[in-house]
């Protein structure tokens, strides 16, 4: 129990932080979208050509804006060396980490429902019949995201350029959980029902998140501490 | 001795390799329906399976390296990857001219093609963490946790790209190794493997003792401005 | 008592040893300075001890525990360069937020209790980014007594600090010292820590080059030590 409680209390210091200076928040909501404009000059955002390919524009926005804030995640801590504050203390790095994503996750969610509605009004797209379905996809994703991307912004946290590295280092390794995501996001955005083979798509977000979780939890401390 | 051992396997590798090719191209008739182009496969599946090997020996000489914290386990992995690496770009050019050949494009979106070219992007960035990292040993740390992630990684990418590509019907052929192939034509494909392993194992040990002298000369860099 | 054991401590950045062989040990109730010039390793010893990295070779008990040990970092406490408090926050919010960390009884009397013996009372709601720079120096101490720890570790505690600052940490450091506290302090402020420290090692190219108690004659001439000690 006091071993999720010390996670909060990370988890809300950052999110108490964040909604204060608004750093990644603003950044990453104007960011998602001047690329849901940008894609409009890619395509015909009229033609009926756009329900395919709208699960997979809306998780490149997300992916795009969540570095933004997984870049932050672990920089934030490097101003007056509160890391050291936080790893000699009795947390430990899992911990640390567990409040980090939670932090993370809540905040991308955020920039995510922000985005939501305006691709919805851009795009011309109804995905109001399977909304809960497309929030647990959404849940799911953003989840592996957030795991990955976090356990990567305290990798390079204090590596020469950091903000090119992570981007790098965390797209080709999110590839199963937005591959997912956007199989799922599709089908359920373009108003159809999920057919049988879409199923197995849940099981990879499922077992990506799993995986990763836990693999993150046993590595951290050695990304940490050494 | 290590230079011994170097000269010997890269012999080793060098004669299986001649004798590979003379099989290869003057023994093997053409395949019925593909013609010569079918001989890169040749190439085309050894490097493969040896390349992905590599890269999973590597996952565990980093492991090694986070039990015992020997810089040398560290090295190893490093230069395995490298080769691996290049290897594995092997594996994806051979490819691309296979699929240039029979179905007339360059990138055919081939779900075992994309599971290596994420593969070689995820390694890419693998060796760009290792440039940006001073300290020797938590270059070594953030590799080793680099590695572990990417080989579990790969092969969630592979199986998930299979079941991707197979919902999207394209121009996806099924080229199997072993079951459609004639017994004479299996056994270079075998040999070859062999021989780029050879090879690939003396390329490790020369990158390796390229890495110990670079380290050295580092450490040499440390003592003089230290003091 | 031995509150902290070094047994043959090194530390190797790739071939480079930072730390060769360092052994000795630190008895509870007393106060170390550790000395050495920059570079010499001071910072490095003390960030193994606080279980911020890890040694090469050779082994750290403190209280009997190893230093990265949850229950011995519940005791230990670390000042560092940095002030370790974050600017966003308000002084209340930091030290509420180490009080959890540290998973104290009753978080806010403790902040409470700690903004009033640094002066920060008046000012608790205010957010550091506000404050000026003495104000953020009390406010780390605050945050590093936070726990009563009973190992203070403190890299170079006295150089940033105003006045009032120093004040306020030399009179902690006292009174953690008489209840029976350790504290290990890297410093080349020989003056204010000699007056303190009971005890003193110094450090050398990464070699321990001297350990004993603090004599009178190193208070009266704190270049004493490197004279007869220390590198020409």
């Amino acid at each position: 129990m006091s071993f999720l409680r010390q996670a909060w209390a990370v988890a809300a210091k950052d999110l108490r932080s964040e909604i204060r200076s608004k750093e990644s928040i603003n950044a990453s909501v104007a960011f998602a979208l001047v690329i849901l404009l940008l894609f409009s000059f890619a395509f015909d955002p009229t033609s009926d050509q756009v329900r395919e390919i709208a699960g997979g524009l809306l998780w490149l926005v997300f992916a795009f804006a969540g570095t933004l804030i997984l870049n932050r995640s672990f920089a934030r801590e490097l101003v007056n060396d509160c890391l050291d504050a936080l790893l000699a203390s009795p947390v430990s790095g899992a911990q640390l980490f567990l409040g980090k994503v939670i932090a993370n996750f809540l905040i991308l969610l955020a920039v995510e429902l922000a985005c939501l509605p305006v691709f919805t009004i851009f795009y011309n797209v109804h995905w109001t019949q399977s909304i809960w379905l497309l929030f647990v996809v959404m849940l799911l994703g953003n989840w592996g995201l957030t795991v990955i991307g976090t356990l990567f912004s305290a990798m390079t946290v204090n590596l020469r350029l950091r903000e090119l590295m992570l981007p790098m280092l965390v797209y080709p390794m999110m590839i199963p959980a937005l591959m997912g995501a956007i199989q799922l996001s599709s089908v359920l955005v373009s108003g159809e029902p999920l057919a049988a083979d879409n199923q197995i798509w849940f099981r990879v977000l499922v077992a990506f998140d799993v995986i990763f979780t836990l693999l993150s939890l046993a590595l951290v401390e050695t990304v940490l501490v050494g | 001795m290590r230079t011994k051992l170097i000269v010997l396997l890269s012999a080793l590798a060098g004669g299986l390799l001649i004798w590979n090719l003379h099989t290869i191209f003057l023994r093997v008739p053409d395949e019925a329906s593909q013609g010569a182009v079918f001989r890169v496969f040749y190439f085309h599946f050894p490097s493969a399976v040896t390349s992905f090997t590599l890269f999973f020996v590597a996952m565990f000489s980093a492991l090694v390296y986070l039990r015992t914290r020997d810089l040398r386990f560290d090295a190893a992995a490093a230069a395995i990857n490298e080769v691996a690496f290049a290897f594995a770009t092997i594996t994806l050019i051979t490819g691309m001219i296979w699929g240039r050949i029979i179905w007339g494009i360059w990138w055919a979106w081939d779900p075992r093609i994309t599971s290596y070219f994420i593969c070689l992007l995820m390694y890419f960035g693998y060796f760009m963490m290792r440039r940006a990292v001073d300290e020797p040993h938590r270059r070594a740390r953030l590799s080793a946790v680099l590695s572990i992630l990417a080989s579990v990684d790969i092969v969630i990418v592979w199986k998930s790209i299979e079941w991707f590509r197979t919902q999207h019907p394209g121009p996806v052929l099924e080229i199997r190794g072993g079951g459609g192939m004639a017994p004479g034509m299996e056994a270079p494909l075998f040999w070859n493997c062999v021989a780029l392993l050879l090879l690939e194992t003396s390329l490790v040990l020369v990158r390796m003792r390229q890495q110990s002298i670079q380290g050295e000369i580092e450490s040499l860099r440390r003592y003089v401005h230290a003091f | 008592m031995t509150a902290v054991a070094i047994e043959d401590v090194w530390k190797y950045y790739g071939d480079y040893p930072a730390l060769q062989k360092i052994t000795f040990n630190v008895d509870r109730g007393t106060c170390l300075a550790l000395l050495g010039r920059n570079g010499a390793g001071k910072t490095t010893l003390l960030r193994i001890l606080a279980g911020l990295s890890r040694s090469s070779k050779g082994r750290i008990t403190i209280f009997d525990q190893d230093a990265r040990a949850e229950s011995t970092r519940r005791q230990i406490s670390v000042l560092g360069h940095g002030i370790g408090v974050y600017e966003e926050l308000s002084a209340m919010e930091n030290l509420l937020l180490f009080a959890r960390l540290y998973s104290l009884k009753d978080p806010h009397k403790v902040a409470m209790e700690w903004l009033e013996r640094t002066g920060l009372a008046r000012v608790r709601d205010g957010k550091v980014r506000e404050f000026s720079r003495g104000m953020r120096q009390r406010l780390a101490v605050a945050r590093a007594f936070l726990h009563h720890p009973s190992l203070l570790l403190l890299d170079e505690p006295f150089t940033a600090l105003d006045d009032r600052a120093i004040k306020v940490l030399q009179d902690l450091m006292k009174s953690a010292l008489a209840e029976g506290g350790t504290i290990i302090m890297s410093t080349h402020q020989l003056r204010e820590a000699l007056e303190l420290a009971t005890d003193v090692a110094l450090i050398n190219r990464g070699r321990l080059a001297y350990r004993g108690q603090r004599t009178r004659e190193m208070l009266e001439d704190p270049g004493w030590l490197y004279r007869h000690y220390g590198e020409a």
